[in-house]
């Protein structure tokens, strides 16, 4: 395996609170990991310091074989690295395609382009190809996402997410307020994603999703790795044990 | 998800959706819609929904019957659609009670040409709420960009058409001035846009009655006056010419250009906006700069029109441009509404007011009417954004 994105050590401090005491975590081509924790274990502190929301105050993060602590989460985003958050960030009043071309709107070629008129069908025509692409079924992508069920709505945040990442998509709790069906689908889009050759990075709660769907697991407590496990060859029990402090992995670090 | 069909819950008892990993009851294999009628918003963006399955009272043809009617007149005129016919519908009666004098092009003109002013401002009214803020200073910084233009022209000796065109010049950008004002204090300062432009809607009435010492400025080029005060072109008042280019141009780029489509993403959900990559500050600082540009336009026009700078006669025009375009389906939280409703919403007060005195009813019921209308404009918004956010 060759590692697409590595930290390694990264340490971050708020105030007297220290959120991550030299955290590592790895993903490769092609992989879905799991990053797994207890609540303050430091998932999203992680993520947010990959994203370039925070700066690390220690340690080093490699994308593809080049340092990427500190970038600016634009800087980020333009290495093909995106992250569909907890809430979404979509604009509920705004229908599928805007919001899959939210901030990124193609312009119409020629002079009105030279206006700012927006490529509406164009845009309208890519978002329809994204979402058969991704197998997600949107009853009326013209609608406001409002109107769109939740498992819908996060469908529509991963299709955005996939669209703008050519590498590295991260997934923060992705199927945390939907029902069976509706994970049911979001896992096999992460399946798809990976399939296409992207990577994912899955922050989860849920067991059974995690095994259902990851092909490695990382494991942080209190700021630290404390467990690298390959999916096929765990179960809950250990992965339980790790998050609790039940156990630990000697060579984690 | 499932890509079947949904089934509908309506839970009446309301509540507000369960928050975080509440999970929804179970539909059998499909999807369980919570339809929450009573309930509080749904959290932003998020979409959790009431585990309608359990407390489903009614069968699932309430939500399959309504969706694609409301996609079809979404279609159509979008938030609009009920107040262009409740303005045809007054216009219909005005039309059966006095046809000879009311259903004239004459008088339509009328109407326009006392409207003009309002759309202007409107136009300005219908972005910055779109964006989920508000203008309060719209009628004052009309005023003030007429009294800085005023003495300008003055100062250049008070006629001819260099001084004219000056004149508006100054007054544009004496508005467009008054908006970055605001821009700033809301973007900068955090001051919620209420109070920032509640602020500046009291500094330049006070400043425009500094300047001339509280008397009216009456001296105006008669250029100004005889071609945008009440000249035509064509049979049509420059005023209603150059509002409803206004309308137009703004209509255009509210509907079909990025800077549009982000004015509605920063009233639909700023933060999105932000993490998109959109430049939340700088958009909102233009859009209020717009809203000023053509309060100061809407200035100008005004002094030609009446030949004076009106000090006192603006001091309601906020609620009345607001009232507008609140009328018009632009919702006061942003992320819905057209510049089509705008002029529609401009117009159902301005139609009231000529109809009422041509049939011969007092013209006061206009103000009654209107404050009607108003609050059914924004009752029918809350059901749009409730029945949405159930869904």
């Amino acid at each position: 395996m060759t590692a697409l994105l590595e930290a390694r050590g990264v340490t971050k401090r708020f105030g007297a609170v220290e959120a991550l005491r030299g955290a590592s975590f790895a993903v490769g081509e092609g992989e879905v990991v799991a990053l797994m924790g207890d609540n303050g274990a430091g998932k999203s502190t992680l993520i947010k310091t990959i994203c370039g929301v925070y700066a690390p105050d220690a340690g080093e993060i490699r994308f593809a074989g080049s340092s990427i602590a500190g970038l600016s989460p634009s800087a980020v985003h333009g290495l093909g690295i995106e992250t569909v958050y907890q809430d979404l960030a979509l604009a509920p009043d705004l229908d599928t395609a805007a919001n899959l071309f939210l901030g990124r709107e193609l312009l119409a070629a020629g002079l009105l382009g030279r206006f700012g008129v927006l490529a509406k069908k164009r845009m309208a025509a890519r978002a329809v190809q994204v979402l058969t692409d991704l197998k997600v079924a949107i009853k009326d992508p013209t609608a406001p996402v409002a109107t769109l069920s939740g498992g819908q709505q996060q469908s529509v945040a991963v299709a955005r997410a996939v669209t703008w990442a050519d590498r590295l998509v991260i997934m923060d709790e992705p199927t945390a307020a939907l029902g069976v069906p509706q994970t049911r689908a979001v896992l096999d889009l992460i399946r798809r994603v990976r399939d296409s050759g992207r990577s994912v990075v899955l922050i989860s709660h849920s067991l059974p999703d995690v095994m259902a769907v990851s092909d490695r697991i990382e494991v942080l407590r209190l700021g630290r790795r404390v467990a690298r496990l390959v999916t096929r060859e765990t179960d809950e029990a250990q992965i339980v044990g790790a998050m609790t402090g039940a156990w630990t992995q000697e060579d984690a670090e | 998800m499932s890509g079947s069909r949904e089934a509908t819950g309506l839970n009446h008892d309301g509540g507000q959706a369960p928050n975080g990993g509440a999970r929804k009851a179970e539909g059998g294999s499909r999807e369980a819609t919570g339809l929450n009628h009573d309930g509080g918003q749904a959290p932003n963006g998020g979409a959790r929904k009431a585990p309608g399955g359990l407390l489903a009272k009614a069968g699932p043809a309430a939500g399959a019957e309504e969706a694609p009617k409301v996609r079809r007149r979404r279609a159509l005129l979008g938030s609009a659609t009920d107040i262009t016919a409740i303005l045809l519908v007054i216009v219909a009666l005005f039309a059966i009670l006095d046809f000879d004098a009311f259903f004239t092009t004459a008088n339509f003109t009328n109407v326009l040409i006392s409207a003009s002013l309002l759309i202007v401002m409107g136009v300005g009214a219908t972005f910055v709420l779109i964006t989920g803020g508000v203008d309060l200073s719209v009628g004052s910084v009309l005023v003030f960009s007429g009294v800085a233009a005023g003495e300008v022209m003055k100062a250049m000796g008070g006629q001819g058409w260099g001084a004219a065109l000056v004149g508006i010049a100054v007054s544009m950008a004496a508005g467009a001035a008054w908006g970055v004002v605001n821009g700033l204090v809301v973007t900068k300062l955090r001051v919620p846009p209420l109070i920032a432009t509640l602020g500046s809607f009291g500094a330049a009435q006070g400043l425009a009655q500094v300047i001339t010492n509280g008397n009216d400025l009456k001296d105006i080029p008669y250029e100004l006056v005889d071609n945008l005060g009440v000249g035509r072109v064509a049979g049509v008042p420059w005023l209603v010419v150059v509002a409803l280019a206004v309308a137009l141009v703004g209509g255009l780029v509210l509907g079909v250009t990025r800077y549009g489509r982000r004015t509605y993403a920063i009233g639909s959900n700023a933060e999105a906006a932000r993490r998109a990559g959109i430049s939340v500050d700088r958009h909102l600082i233009s859009v209020y700069t717009m809203a000023g540009l053509l309060a100061g336009l809407a200035g100008i026009m005004s002094y030609a029109q009446f030949g004076s700078t009106t000090l006192s006669g603006h001091a309601t025009d906020n609620l009345a441009v607001i009232a507008a375009v609140v009328i018009g389906g632009t919702s006061l939280f942003g992320g819905v509404g057209t510049m089509f409703g705008t002029l529609v919403g401009t117009m159902i007060p301005a139609v009231l007011a000529n109809g009422l005195v041509i049939v011969g009813l007092n013209s006061f019921w206009r103000d009654f009417a209107v404050g009607v209308v108003l609050v059914a404009a924004v009752y029918l918004d809350q059901l749009r954004r409730r029945a949405r956010t159930a869904r």
